[in-house]
């Protein structure tokens, strides 16, 4: 499912908005959730997940193609936990044709 | 602090006009569609934020960590979340920015 599919299926649920207001609100709710995780916010959604900043320590790295060290500065990368509710769904697809 | 559905909710209410009750209804939808999604077999493509990607895990043998003993871990599906690298870059942008 790509974003258009899935502001498709939101219109659908909510006929009286109209696909432009859809739309925007994906966009809205995508923003926001981007905006957080860049400031350092964590996400908790029930039954869905959490979505949180790792740190990287700083390490010294290799080119691999000369060889030559190189430092790697410590860095936050995006990640996710998956809820349980989330889980347990995505579990019971494996067993359903 | 943390950003919850709530918070969610009041910027539809703020952003897009939706009513309160449209607004809580339109996070909750938010989530389960993409929850339907994958429950469904079909990854998620959320362009600009991120990727969800269904990983099909083979049987492995395990331990239960308190008595030793041997116990198989099932074969199982789970959900692993690829952040866009338009994320990974403002992430680590703002953070430079920001050194404490």
């Amino acid at each position: 499912m790509t974003k258009s599919e899935l502001i498709n299926r939101l219109a659908e649920r909510f006929p009286q908005l109209g696909a432009k207001d859809a739309d925007y609100a994906v966009k809205v709710l995508l923003d926001a959730l981007s905006a957080a995780l860049v400031s350092g916010d964590r996400i908790e959604v029930r039954g869905f997940g959490s979505f949180s900043l790792n740190y990287r320590p700083p390490r010294i790295g290799r080119n691999p193609k000369s060889g030559e060290k190189v430092n790697v500065p410590e860095k936050y990368v995006p990640h996710f936990k998956a809820g349980k509710e989330l889980r347990e769904r995505v579990d019971l697809g494996l067993t359903k044709p | 602090m943390t950003l919850t559905k709530s918070e969610l909710a009041d910027l539809l209410f703020e952003k897009v006009g939706l009513n309160k009750r449209e607004a809580k209804d339109m996070v909750e939808a938010f989530f389960d569609e993409v929850k339907s999604a994958l429950e469904e077999g079909d990854d998620v493509k959320l362009s600009g934020f991120c990727n969800f990607q269904l990983r099909d895990k083979p049987q492995r043998p395990g331990r239960n960590p308190k008595t030793g003993e041997e116990i198989p871990i099932t074969a199982r599906r789970v959900v692993t979340f690829h952040a866009s690298q338009k994320l990974k870059m403002a992430v680590e942008e703002f953070r430079r920015g920001n050194t404490q």
